[in-house]
């Protein structure tokens, strides 16, 4: 290393979701959150001898959804192993998993390709009761079984991502992918989507790996955003300083921003895989390929595509539009009032005015607003149409957010048509002109910016009845500009 | 031959404290187990697929229904140590 080349950071991702199955990956107890300890186990979840794990077909099904939305190669016949670890979390102190032969592999999500897909059970939750307290001086844990044998998909991607921040935006767009398909709660703080990164940073333009640290179990991607640059910034630091990166986990501290070691497990990558004796292999037949292939809904990556190129609608609205599928759908049905609402426009008044008006409102969610796709799209159309002026339409707006107004009969009723009588606007313009003579004659002698405030003082006149674009024009034929 | 190192490896994967008596007696036995398998070395396999189930059967599968689960208190019969309903155990934190 020469340390004087710019470095770059090299970032892939291995990401565990939560199917959800009714039932466990290879027994009939219930998937459960929350529930009292220990209430959803059975001879096979806690391995009791002799017993016989049997596949769940709708996690297998789950997980060739997930494939085909990840435009992944499906295995022809894939095979579970198992993978020895000795840890209270597991009682057969081996986690059925898959190894040399994932269900799928050699796909992509957008800029990402996925290098594996493969299925396993999680393991359960322990409590270290004497790190929380729970028992003074305790070194003991308690083990709660509910969670062990939950079906899990992992996703393993290829080391394609360079920074924090891309690694959010993947994610998020990973998580709306596997919300859509309607296979996991993809809820992050309840641990049903969990992501580790794997971090290392080489030469700029380098194709060689740096020694890799992994950083675990992040519970929100922002977190893992600021996690990654911490680690990033680290190693390069090593790096600068002549030192070398040593291989080991990481756990960031959200809350200081501190990186820490986790003790490393040692031997901890001694699996000692063997093929899994009690499953036969997965051959997954061309009528779950197909129905598989035939329950993809549209997902977001394809979304946000159609919103830009065949609606015009902004880059970021499209993104923000396409990972909700609610706000997509509300989208849809504001377009859907009239052919004559440009959907760009529409877009931006959803993700833009109406959603600030929401938060303002009491935080209110998509599903609690009164207001109505269909109202909003009839809101949109007195804007486009130019019978009401936009800050008006913000007034309305926020009418509607509170009351689930009709947005025509407000206008109405508060008179806020647009004045169309050129010139009622401009005997309007003429009086501010007279009542503002210092930045009439700011702007006369040049200075353009003073405009505003004659603008303004037309806006006050007309309660915001004027089209700003008219107005300025007006005032700036009237100042001789 | 399996050396004495293996046999404290796979001793600590599996949380096993032997005895040197014990250490020696494996070493010996394990090393005879594996010369037996290593017999298998011998036989020409070349084109066959590896096999990794006997038996010629593929997606045996299971419907996604739920089954009763155990009663907690049978549960939890065979714990040495229950709490709160948990199964309580010696904390791995606490290994050496």
């Amino acid at each position: 290393m020469t340390g004087t080349g710019e470095l770059e950071a090299v970032i892939g991702l291995e990401i565990h979701v939560q199917l959800s199955t009714r039932t466990k990956m290879f027994c009939g107890c219930e998937l459960s959150f929350g529930d009292q300890p220990n209430v959803h186990t059975c001879p096979v979840c806690l391995a009791h001898p002799g017993v016989l794990p049997v596949p769940n077909r709708k996690a297998i099904e789950y997980a060739l959804l997930i494939a085909a939305a990840l435009e992944c190669e499906v295995a022809p016949r894939s095979i579970f192993h198992r993978k020895n670890y000795f840890y209270p979390d597991s009682p057969k102190a081996y986690q059925i998993s898959q190894f040399d032969i994932p269900i799928a592999g050699a796909g992509r999500l957008g800029d990402v390709r996925i290098h594996r897909v493969h299925l396993e059970e999680d393991a359960a939750k322990m409590i270290h009761v004497g790190e929380s307290g729970r028992i003074q001086g305790s070194d003991a844990s308690l083990v709660d079984f509910n969670r062990g044998g939950t079906p899990l998909v992992e996703i393993v991607t290829e080391p394609d991502l360079r920074s924090g921040a891309q690694v959010r935006e993947w994610g998020q767009l990973l998580r709306a992918t596997i919300k859509q398909l309607g296979v996991s709660d993809v809820n992050m703080e309840e641990g049903s989507l969990r992501c580790d990164a794997n971090v290392s940073v080489r030469p700029s333009g380098s194709d060689r790996l740096g020694t890799k640290t992994e950083m675990k179990n992040m519970n929100s991607f922002r977190f893992i955003e600021r996690g990654i640059e911490a680690e990033i910034a680290r190693q390069k630091e090593v790096i600068a300083s002549g030192g070398k990166v040593v291989q080991e986990t990481l756990h960031f501290d959200p809350s200081t921003s501190e990186l820490h070691s986790l003790r490393s497990k040692e031997e901890a990558h001694d699996y000692r895989y063997m093929p899994e004796p009690d499953l036969v292999p997965i051959a997954p037949t061309r009528a779950m390929l197909d129905a598989a292939a035939g329950a993809l809904p549209e997902l977001p990556a394809g979304r946000s595509r159609r919103y830009r190129e065949d609606l015009a609608v902004s880059d970021s609205a499209a993104l923000q539009l396409s990972f909700e599928v609610e706000w997509a759908e509300f989208f849809e049905g504001v377009i859907a009032h009239d052919t004559e609402i440009e959907p760009r426009a529409a877009a931006n008044w959803v993700t833009g005015e109406f959603a600030a008006e929401l938060r303002k409102q009491g935080d209110q969610g998509l599903s609690e607003t009164r207001v109505t796709p269909d109202a909003l799209g009839a809101l949109v159309k007195l804007v486009g149409s130019k019978r009401i002026s936009h800050a008006s339409a913000k007034d309305v707006l926020a009418e509607m957010v509170a009351e689930g107004a009709d947005p025509l009969e407000v206008v109405e009723e508060r008179g806020l048509e647009q004045i169309s009588d050129s010139g009622e606007l401009e005997a309007i313009v003429a009086t501010a002109i007279d009542e503002n003579p210092k930045p009439a004659e700011q702007v006369r002698s040049g200075n353009e910016k003073a405009i505003g405030a004659l603008v303004g003082a037309v806006m006050k006149a007309t309660q915001g009845r004027a089209d700003g674009g008219e107005v300025t024009r007006l005032l700036r034929r009237d100042l001789g500009l | 031959m399996i050396e004495r190192e293996q046999v404290l490896h796979v001793a600590r994967l599996s949380r096993l404290k032997l005895s040197e008596e014990e250490v020696a007696v494996l070493e010996r036995e394990l090393s005879s187990i594996l010369d037996h398998v290593d017999r298998l070395a011998e036989i020409d396999i070349e084109g066959v697929e590896p096999t990794s189930h006997v038996v010629p059967l593929e997606n045996v599968l299971r419907e996604d229904l739920p089954r009763p689960s155990l009663d907690r208190r049978r549960a939890l019969e065979g714990a040495p140590d229950p709490y709160e309903g948990a199964f309580r155990v010696p904390s791995p934190q606490a290994e050496a």
